[in-house]
C-alpha cells in the first residue's frame, strides 16, 4: 500500500490509501480518518471516509492547504500503528433475492445491460463461475460485511464482503446507468454491494431487496428517531434471505413501528480475522444469534 | 405573512447557504448555486445572509403576496415586474398586500435569486431550509414549490426602497465562459496528451446541467495512462476503487464528458476525478445555460487562493454598501 495525497480545489484533501480495495485499506483510512476527527484541526468542516481513500473539507481561510495537508500527514503514522480492531455492531438485514420489483426494473432497462439475455443474477451467477442463482445467491448470505462508505446519496451503504479475496463476488456496472431503482434495493458493483437507501437512478448490477428503511428524513421508524442515517463505516452486516412472506410481514411491522432490527455489539479483529476468516465470522454470528 | 405560488416556474426551489456536515453520509451541502447572489439578495432587504429564499433557474414564478413586504431579485438578468409593472433587478423595492411579483423572458445567466424581508420561515432540516428533492428534506417537504404553495415568511420591518448593489460587484459569467481548476484527485490517470487538450478545448455546456451537477461536450475525448485495474475498480479505464467526490471535482465517465459536480453533489462514487474548479468559480456554473462555450483554465493553489481572497473582498464590499 502507498499512500496518496492530493488537493481536491482549494477546500478538499484527498488521501487514497491504496488503488485497490482490501480490508487493509479500509482500515487504515477509517483509523487515519478518526485520527484526523480527533486531532481538531482548525477550519476542518467535513471528514468523509471511503472504501479505500477519505477527504477532509477545511475552510482554507483558517488553516492554509500546505499547513492543512502536512498536519494530516503527520497522522498517518498514527494509523499505521494504530491496533486493526475495533469494536462495532452486526447488523441482520433481511433481503429478499428474486423479487418481483427489482426483477420488473431489470426486465425493464435490459437493453443497457452487458446481457440483455438474462437477469442480473444469472450474469453474475455466470461470471463469477457459480453452477446456478441459488448457489450464487447463497454466497452472497453465507458470510457478513463491512460497511466500508456511505454516500452516493443519503445514507446509501457500500458493503465489503469478510472473505478470501478469491472468494469476492465482481461484477460491472450496468453499461448505462438505469434512470430508476426501486428503493431499497440490494445491488452489487465492482467488488461492493450497495443498499440503494432512496429511489433513484443507478448502474448496480440488481439482486435483490430489503423491507428494512435505511434512511428516513422523517424519522418516524421506530429505529431511526434518533438519527435519520441507519448505516455508518465499521457496521458489520449480515444479510437474511427471505421470501415473500416475510418480507410483507417485516415491511408491515417497519411501517407500525413493531419491527427493529437484530442488533449485537462485537468486537473484530483484522489479524485475528486474516489468520482464520471462518472462525472469526462463526464468532460474529454467534454474537448476533445470541442477540 | 405569505407568500402564494401562482406559478412555479421551471423547478424553484426555496434555498439558503445550505447545510455543511453530513456530506460524509451521502447529505450535501447543498443551498444556492450562486451564493454570492443569495447574500446580496438577503442584504438588500435587511435579511441574515443566511436566510431562505427562492431559486429559480431559466423561468420566473409567480407570487402573490399576503401582505406588504421588501423584495430584492439578483443573479440572472431577467425582467421583474409587480402587477405587470418593471422593477430593477439588485435593487430593493416594495410589493404591498394583494399585489403579484412576476417575471419576463431570462435574458443572461441561468438562476435568479428572490430575498424576501423577514426570509422563507419553512421548518429546517438538520439546520437548513434548503431543498434537497433526492433525500427529502428542507424546501416544503423536501420538494421544490408548486402551483397553491403558501410559504410562510417571517417578520421584519420593511427597508428603504432603491437600495442597489453596485454593478461592479455582481458577477457574472463571460461568454466564452472562463472557469479556474486546479488539477489533481486522479490528474496521473490520463496522458499528459489528455491534460493540454482539456485546459486546450472549448467545451459546451450540455443539457443534462443541473444542482447536482454540470455536464459538459465537445472536447476531445481523454486518453488514460495504461494499468491494469486495481482489484475492486471495475474494468472501464475511467474507474476506481468508489471514494469520496469533492465538490466542483471534474469527472470524466469514459473519457468522454466531464461533469463539474456542485451544490447537490453526489458525495462518492467509482469515476476518477482529474481535479476540481476553485471554490471562487462555483458561483460561476450556476449561471451558465446550456450550450454556453466554457473554457477551463488551469490554475495553481496561489492563484486558487488569490481568487478566494478577491472574491470574499466582494462580499465583504457588498456589506459595507449595504449595511
Amino acid at each position: 500500500m502507498k499512500t496518496r495525497y492530493s488537493y481536491g480545489g482549494d477546500e478538499h484533501i484527498y488521501v487514497e490509501m491504496d488503488e485497490e480495495m482490501s480490508l487493509d485499506a479500509f482500515f487504515k483510512s477509517l483509523s487515519m480518518s478518526n485520527a484526523v476527527r480527533e486531532a481538531d484541526i482548525p477550519g476542518v468542516t467535513e471528514i468523509c471516509p471511503a472504501n479505500a481513500s477519505f477527504q477532509v473539507r477545511f475552510d482554507p481561510d483558517v488553516t492554509p492547504p500546505e499547513e492543512m495537508l502536512n498536519r494530516v500527514k503527520e497522522l498517518e503514522h498514527k494509523a499505521e500503528t494504530a491496533e486493526k480492531r475495533m469494536t462495532t455492531r452486526i447488523v441482520e438485514v433481511p433481503v429478499y433475492y428474486q423479487d418481483p420489483w427489482t426483477h420488473e426494473t431489470v426486465m425493464r432497462f435490459r437493453e443497457r445491460h452487458q446481457d440483455p439475455s438474462g437477469t442480473d443474477l444469472d450474469y453474475g451467477a455466470r461470471i463469477n463461475g457459480y453452477d446456478s442463482v441459488e448457489a450464487f445467491i447463497e454466497a452472497h448470505h453465507a458470510a457478513p460485511w463491512f460497511v466500508s462508505m456511505v454516500g452516493f446519496v443519503s445514507g446509501l451503504p457500500f458493503l465489503y464482503q469478510l472473505v478470501e479475496r478469491d472468494k469476492q463476488i465482481e461484477v460491472p456496472k450496468y453499461l448505462r446507468p438505469r434512470t430508476d431503482t426501486p428503493k431499497q434495493t440490494v445491488g452489487y458493483g465492482g467488488c461492493f454491494t450497495a443498499i440503494y437507501s432512496v429511489r433513484g437512478a443507478g448502474g448496480y448490477q440488481m439482486f435483490g431487496i430489503t423491507p428494512m428503511t435505511i434512511y428516513d428524513p422523517r424519522q418516524e421508524t421506530s429505529y431511526l428517531k434518533d438519527f435519520l442515517v441507519f448505516f455508518k463505516p465499521g457496521d458489520i452486516v449480515k444479510f437474511e434471505p427471505i421470501d415473500r412472506e416475510a418480507y410483507d410481514r417485516v415491511l408491515a411491522g417497519v411501517e407500525a413501528g413493531t419491527w427493529q432490527p437484530r442488533i449485537a455489539e462485537v468486537e473484530f479483529d483484522l489479524d485475528a480475522f486474516k489468520a482464520d476468516m471462518e472462525g472469526t465470522n462463526a464468532k460474529l454470528m454467534e454474537a448476533l444469534n445470541g442477540a | 405573512m405569505a407568500l402564494k405560488i401562482v406559478k412555479p416556474g421551471l423547478a424553484t426551489s426555496i434555498q439558503d447557504l445550505g447545510r455543511p456536515g453530513y456530506f460524509h453520509l451521502g447529505i450535501p451541502q447543498g443551498g444556492a448555486m450562486d451564493r454570492l447572489a443569495m447574500r446580496a439578495a438577503n442584504m438588500l432587504v435587511g435579511n441574515p445572509e443566511e436566510a431562505a429564499g427562492l431559486e429559480a433557474v431559466f423561468m420566473g414564478p409567480e407570487i402573490a403576496f399576503t401582505a406588504d413586504a421588501s423584495v430584492a431579485v439578483t443573479g440572472a438578468e431577467m425582467p421583474v415586474t409587480v402587477d405587470g409593472e418593471p422593477r430593477e433587478t439588485w435593487t430593493s423595492f416594495t410589493v404591498r398586500k394583494g399585489q403579484v411579483l412576476g417575471f419576463g423572458f431570462l435574458q443572461k445567466g441561468a438562476r435568479i435569486y428572490i430575498a424576501v424581508s423577514g426570509g422563507i420561515d419553512t421548518p429546517p432540516d438538520l439546520g437548513s431550509r434548503s431543498t434537497y428533492p433526492i433525500g427529502a428534506l428542507g424546501g416544503i417537504e423536501g420538494r421544490p414549490i408548486e402551483a397553491g404553495d403558501t410559504l410562510p415568511v417571517g417578520s421584519a420591518p420593511l427597508v428603504e426602497e432603491g437600495r442597489s448593489a453596485p454593478a461592479q460587484l455582481r458577477r457574472m459569467p463571460g461568454n466564452p465562459a472562463e472557469l479556474r481548476a486546479l488539477p489533481g484527485l486522479y490528474w496521473h490517470r490520463i496522458t499528459e496528451a489528455a491534460q493540454q487538450g482539456f485546459f486546450d478545448d472549448t467545451w459546451t455546456v450540455a443539457a443534462e446541467a443541473d444542482r447536482m451537477g454540470y455536464r459538459f461536450k465537445g472536447g476531445r475525448v481523454l486518453e488514460f495512462v495504461e494499468r491494469e485495474q486495481p482489484f475492486g475498480a471495475g474494468a472501464d479505464p475511467s474507474n476506481i476503487v468508489d471514494g469520496c467526490y469533492s465538490y466542483g471535482s471534474i469527472q470524466v465517465p469514459g473519457g468522454t464528458e466531464p461533469i463539474v459536480l456542485h451544490r447537490d453533489a453526489v458525495s462518492g462514487g467509482g469515476y476518477f476525478t482529474l481535479g476540481a474548479v476553485i471554490s471562487a468559480d462555483m458561483d460561476l456554473i450556476g449561471q451558465l445555460q446550456p450550450n454556453t462555450e466554457v473554457k477551463f483554465r488551469r490554475v495553481d493553489m496561489a492563484e486558487a487562493l488569490a481568487a478566494r481572497a478577491e472574491r470574499r473582498q466582494m462580499i465583504e464590499k457588498l456589506r459595507q454598501e449595504l449595511a
